[in-house]
């Protein structure tokens, strides 16, 4: 029998607390994973403005999850209770408004916060080796966030819960062969009715959640392995002090504790200021046609996504059914290039070939296809939102384009940027003249 | 008493039996599944839900729309008027698929009018790009849809176009014309919308 006894324990403090993580040290690693991944986790010293959002996800995530669970006390996914339900945590429920609008703003800002994220790591190569494994569970989570966003935009049963569910379900009917047979069973109906509301109710508040928070962790147990990339894209261990820690680290408590602690004080301030004075933000966080119950036999005159997915929605409606007279007309075109559009991130690690990761030291190719690519992907979120025919239309004289919309052709125009982005990116990072990276992080 | 070396594997029969362990692992795991699977097409309730509608068509003047609900879909019964009716044949040339030939609709409602008869027009109200209803849009030249604008149907959601026989326009976002119902007039005036049988 091998029996192991523990090494004695200092107490970290004084009188019972101290005596009390002994206790529970004997037994459990607490103050050895404090330690490895808090205390003296070091981080480069040389995080600037963008190093917020990463904290900021994981403080959307616990707001969306409390919240959650307080509205599923009065929620009924019914599809004939549903829409009264909501009406009631609204008017009835004691602070009910008050966890709804944290709930739906919440959505907003946790997709606010995760696209800024990523910008952070488009911008400074944290995608790149050893990261890459780190990149893949982002993307993975990015993928169920937007799962859980559109199950949960069902359960309120608005109009635009119906109409929107209906379009995104009959994506998956455009697949070939198996389409049609897959939008039924997604539905549990041949049309959108009571068994998709309570199915959708079970992966909003259950299956995603759990898969999310599993991806959540394995996010943070990779970066904790590899270290935090930082603004000079440089590694901090190759370079370290007699005592083994890396010169241009330093740890993340209580360093980056207290300013992040500053970070989330100011989201929450703007948190606060769009749950009490804003929380439909002029029809972008909750849709208009969203406040009238649901109606099988009636489309909405104008409907589109919530803005988060109006990017992708730009590209499915930019791209024709028929686009060559040989191949057969089908509106699976557009779900492909929908489809593609988030799947060729997972393989960003792999398009680039710089030497350099951040873009401070990258050369001018690749800083004008990334300032290209951000502005495609803000204007065609532009065009998700509003009707095609915002723009007008060319005159009908003109070759090719004439009569067509304008903003269907910029929506075009603007989805090849933004593939092109990815799939020249092979060709360009290598052509590019990069800059030197300095020997230590810079300021 | 003989000998028993514990220590000596047979690291090819070791990883068969791992492989054939893991083969049937895996066989269970996807029979375990398939109620779970299962489970999420219709139920059999939801199945048998999907009864005819009959349709009063004395109710409806020339020009009108009427919408009926037939297995959860909106469908809508339409009298054409003459002028609507002559207007069908002068679309032909802007259509994506004039004739019908790669669109659904029954037998008996593959012609040009799209309709057992021309001045009945009956088909599934839901658009065939991504299952928006569109709207009913019979004034000509209709400001927002073009002076040109020969009356028909408007998508709101991804602004396909079709004409008064549910034809789609070329060019549109919706790769096929609208479908069309099973059908049958039961007396002259009263239709049955998802019944085709003879009596």
């Amino acid at each position: 029998m091998a029996n192991v006894t523990k090494q004695a324990i200092e107490p970290p403090i004084g009188g019972p607390l101290g005596k009390a993580i002994v206790w529970v040290d004997q037994r459990f690693p607490l103050m050895a994973l404090w330690k490895s991944q808090v205390s003296e986790y070091y981080a480069p010293k040389n995080f600037n403005f963008w190093y917020y959002f990463g904290v900021l996800s994981t403080v959307a995530l616990a707001i969306q999850i409390v919240t959650g669970i307080f509205l599923t006390m009065n929620y009924k996914p019914d599809a004939k209770l549903a829409f009264a339900s909501v009406e009631y945590i609204m008017r009835e429920v004691p602070g009910g408004w008050l966890i709804r609008y944290m709930h739906s703003t919440g959505a907003s800002l946790f997709f606010v916060v995760v696209y800024l994220h990523m910008m952070r790591g488009l911008m400074y190569g944290s995608y790149r080796k050893p990261r890459e494994l780190l990149w893949i569970f982002g993307c993975l989570i990015y993928l169920c966030m937007m799962a859980e966003a559109f199950f949960g935009y069902l359960l309120p049963w608005g109009q635009m819960s119906y109409w929107g569910a209906q379009v995104i379900i009959n994506l998956f009917a455009a697949i070939p062969f198996i389409g049609e047979d897959l939008s039924v069973w997604i539905r549990g109906d041949y049309n959108i009715g009571d068994a998709t509301l309570n199915r959708f109710f079970a992966f909003h508040v259950i299956a995603i959640p759990l898969v999310l928070l599993g991806l959540v962790a394995a996010h943070l147990v990779a970066l904790h392995e590899v270290g935090s990339n930082n603004p000079d894209g440089i590694e901090i261990n190759k370079d370290l002090s007699p005592d083994g820690t890396p010169k241009d680290g330093i740890p993340f408590h209580p360093y980056y504790t207290v300013k992040d602690t500053v970070g989330v004080v100011v989201f929450l301030a703007v948190f606060s200021a769009i749950v009490f004075f804003a929380p439909d933000m002029g029809g972008y966080f909750l849709e208009g046609p969203n406040f009238v119950q649901a109606d099988p036999l009636q489309t909405p005159a104008h409907i589109a996504p919530v803005w988060y997915f109006t990017p992708y929605y730009a590209m499915l409606r930019a791209v024709p059914s028929e686009l060559a007279s040989f191949l057969p007309a089908t509106q699976f075109y557009g779900v492909a290039i929908m489809g593609g559009a988030t799947m060729i991130l997972f393989a960003l690690p792999w398009l680039d070939r710089g030497k350099v990761k951040s873009v401070r030291y990258r050369g001018p190719i690749y800083r004008w296809f990334l300032a290209a690519f951000v502005v495609s992907f803000l204007i065609l979120g532009y065009l998700g939102v509003v009707s095609t025919t915002v723009w007008g239309q060319l005159p009908k004289g003109l070759a090719i384009v004439g009569g067509m919309d304008v903003a269907t052709l910029v929506a075009r125009i603007l989805t090849a940027v933004y593939f092109a982005f990815f799939l020249l990116m092979p060709w360009y990072t290598r052509k590019d003249k990069e800059l030197p990276e300095p020997e230590r992080v810079t300021y | 008493m003989s000998a028993i070396v514990l220590n000596e594997v047979d690291p090819k029969k070791r990883r068969f039996l791992i492989a054939a362990t893991s083969v049937v692992g895996a066989g269970a795991a996807a029979a375990g599944a398939v109620p779970f699977v299962a489970s999420m097409f219709p139920s059999a309730r939801a199945v048998a839900a999907g009864a005819p509608v009959e349709v009063d068509l004395a109710k409806i003047e020339p020009g009108q729309m009427l919408t009926v609900e037939y297995r959860g879909a909106p469908h809508w019964v339409i009298k054409r008027t003459p002028e609507m009716i002559a207007q069908l044949a002068k679309n032909d040339k802007f259509l994506a698929d004039p004739k019908s030939e790669g669109s659904k609709q029954p037998d008996y409602a593959k012609n040009d009018a799209r309709a057992i008869k021309p001045e009945v027009f009956v088909a599934r109200g839901i658009c065939t790009h991504l299952g928006c209803s569109p709207t009913f849009r019979k004034e000509l030249g209709a400001a927002d849809l073009g002076a040109d604008w020969p009356g028909g149907f408007f998508c709101p959601c991804h602004q396909s176009k079709f004409d008064m026989a549910g034809r789609v326009f070329a060019g549109m976002p919706a790769p096929t014309n609208l479908v069309i119902p099973p059908y049958k007039f039961v007396a002259d005036s009263k239709l049955l919308i998802g019944d085709d049988s003879k009596a």
